[in-house]
């Protein structure tokens, strides 16, 4: 035990004896702890806010969306949910207590243009109902209503960036924009929702449902999603089913054809949202890592010269009556301690770097750093100091006495 | 059985494709509190005796029995502690821990053997004193003079209590006042039973010891009894 000590305390000075180069030995280490951290606390404060976004989605939600199987895909075939499925949906199903399509604007319609500014934006159709599934607020005016939709008014909701990028006056109630050449007046302005993925939530703009059938016209057959919500969580799984009976049979699915659509809880689109997310970070991870293993390999080449430098030493404490583990146990402090102290500033470091990062990126979430990385951190960086630390350790505690005595 | 008794110890040492012969084949024998000196022309193989003495090396051929128990056959960690125990080193160019001061280069040995602080401080301090340097113990190695650093070097050996002191020229690095004095600490240290060995070049230091070997080419040419 008082050996152990001592060989802390010696560790611990010819680490200071040597203070840039050891400095310099841990830059590997902190930069990829560093940066280890930085991208964690980021991905996982991306993450953090995700999951709150679907918790605005009820438990009771359902979202109906084609999905073309890979197989179908590359025979050239798209699979859509058309507007006779949504009728379907909601004339043979009881348990809806709303319904919201969702249709996204292609093409022309999504251009949207006031004065000489044009703006390619997110249009989307739909009613009333989708505020309310979606959790989505206003800072000015009223969403769509009912009778928007009955009467196929021409008006429009925008989200906060259309009024930064249209140049429109800083309260654009009434204003007339033109989308899809046609002109809509503007009725509200949503909340901002900031990004997800880099990806500005609030470039949207939203119309009634039947104006955007009648912007599309009949003809051409359009792709759109459906939400709804029930009455009872009871009939989720029989509402599922049912649902998928009525578009396998308008899709003229054969029984051993896969779905082309997918009907999804909340909870569903949520785990999928995490599952990408989760390779996210281990796919980064990962390449971090490699800094870290860079790290490693930059503590043992200066530990052996350490051990080669201070040779002569080594053969001092052998003569005095120093055994193997005494010097293994010295080097191996030595190192370990280096690299933990490397991992403890790159912590704090890739803290502040996530937070800085976060900070200055407009509506990006928080950084959160969870326990576990810190955790994980601060284990692997006192692994690489055991690990690249017990080589030029052995090969001191190896030294015959009297070769490291006559080392010159 | 004497403290050390050396049969046929042979040291040869393989360079391309001939063969040094440092040490070829010595018998010897040394009783406790003895005062012996080892003496000969550069070469002869003196230093390499020592080294083999103090278990820092190994004989190619040979048996060395230490208090009874033949050396040779012990594991590297039983000779580690054999150095710690029973012999105490003194080198010519001294061999302190640079960045420790004489305080703790002298309670470093005690380190292998567990003692605490206090303890380690205590008989520090005793060895310290007793060399007459109790007043540098904060010094570091290369604030002292050779003669204190010496004085340092020959605290460290003596703190352990060893069975034997082996002082390989150990005035060879120091001016002639300074090596009268290292000799009156030496004459003192016999004087109260401590067993000693060295290694001299010079005759007036020789004639401290009161029995003198003299090597050459390897082989005990002389041993004499003052
Ligand atoms: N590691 C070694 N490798 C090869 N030869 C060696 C080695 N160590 C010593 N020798 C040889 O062994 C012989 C004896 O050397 P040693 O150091 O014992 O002499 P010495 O009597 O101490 O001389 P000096 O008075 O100059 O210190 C020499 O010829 C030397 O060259
Ligand atoms: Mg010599």
């Amino acid at each position: 035990m008082h050996s152990f000590i001592e060989s802390f305390r010696s560790a611990i000075l010819s680490i200071r004896a040597h203070g840039f180069r050891s400095f310099l030995t841990t830059l590997g280490i902190v930069i990829g702890v560093a940066s280890v951290i930085a991208v964690v606390s980021v991905v996982q404060g991306l993450s953090y806010s995700i999951n709150s976004e679907f918790e605005n989605l009820g438990s009771n939600t359902l979202t109906v969306r084609a999905h073309t199987p890979l197989k179908e895909a590359l025979k050239g075939k798209i699979a859509k949910i058309t507007l006779q499925d949504y009728q379907d949906i909601k004339e043979r199903i009881n348990d809806i207590d709303a319904i919201t399509p969702i249709v996204t604007g292609f093409g022309k319609i999504r251009e949207v243009k006031f004065g000489s500014q044009i703006e390619v934006s997110n249009v989307i159709g739909t009613n009333s109902n989708y505020r309310s599934v979606n959790s989505l607020y206003m800072s000015e005016g009223r969403f769509l209503t009912f009778s928007d939709e009955k009467k196929r008014r021409r008006v429009a909701v925008i989200g906060q960036s259309l009024i930064t990028t249209l140049s429109l006056p800083e309260s654009p109630i009434g204003e007339y924009i033109q989308v899809g050449g046609e002109w809509f007046k503007i009725i509200g302005v949503t909340e901002s929702k900031g990004e997800i993925f880099g990806i500005d939530q609030d470039n949207i703009l939203f119309i009634p449902f039947s104006t955007i059938q009648s912007l599309i016209g009949r003809q051409s057959s359009f792709q759109m999603d459906i939400q709804l919500s029930l009455t009872n969580l009871d009939s989720l799984t029989p509402v599922q089913k049912r649902i998928s009976n009525i578009l396998r049979t308008n899709h003229d699915l054969a029984p051993e054809q896969p779905d082309d659509f997918k009907i999804q809880t909340a909870e569903q689109l949520r785990s999928s949202f995490t599952s990408i997310i989760d390779s996210i970070t281990i796919v980064l991870g990962g390449i971090v890592s490699i800094s870290l293993l860079v790290g490693g390999i930059g503590i043992m080449n200066i530990m052996l010269v350490s051990v080669t430098e201070r040779t002569r030493e080594i053969g001092i404490c052998k003569a005095i009556g120093a055994k193997r583990h005494h010097i293994l146990l010295q080097f191996l402090i030595e190192s370990v301690v280096l690299s933990l102290f490397g991992g403890l500033i790159g912590i704090l470091i890739g803290f502040g770097l996530g937070s800085f990062a976060a900070a200055i990126i407009p509506n990006f979430p928080a950084a959160n750093v969870p326990l576990w990385a810190i955790a994980v951190a601060f284990g692997f960086s006192a692994a690489i100091g055991v690990l690249f630390g017990i080589i030029p350790a052995a090969k001191a505690a190896n030294l015959k006495p009297i070769d490291a005595l006559r080392y010159e | 059985m004497s403290l050390i008794e050396l049969s046929h110890i042979a040291k040869h040492y393989t360079m391309g494709d001939q063969t040094v012969k440092a040490l070829d084949d010595v018998s010897l024998s040394i009783a406790a509190n003895e005062f012996i000196g080892f003496i000969g022309a550069s070469g002869s193989g003196k230093s390499t005796m020592m080294n083999i003495l103090g278990c820092l090396d190994s004989p190619t051929l040979g048996e060395y029995y230490l208090n009874g128990t033949d050396v040779a056959q012990l594991p590297e960690s039983r000779l580690a502690e054999i150095r710690n125990k029973e012999i105490g080193f003194i080198f010519q160019s001294f061999n302190l821990l640079p960045r420790a001061s004489a305080l703790q280069n002298v309670m470093q040995p005690l380190i292998y053997r567990g003692f605490s602080l206090a303890t380690r401080k205590t008989l520090a301090i005793e060895a310290l004193e007793k060399v007459g340097l109790d007043t540098r113990a904060n010094h570091l190695p290369n604030e002292l003079s050779g003669g204190q650093r010496q004085r340092v070097a020959i605290a460290r050996a003596l703190v352990t209590r060893p069975s034997i002191l082996l002082a390989d020229e150990p005035t060879g690095n120091l001016d002639s006042q300074t090596t009268k004095d290292i000799m009156a600490l030496f004459d003192q240290l016999h004087k109260e039973g401590q067993t000693i060995i060295m290694v001299t070049h010079e005759p007036e230091i020789a004639a401290h010891c009161l029995r003198t070997v003299t090597m050459k080419d390897g082989k005990v040419l002389r041993d004499q009894h003052a």
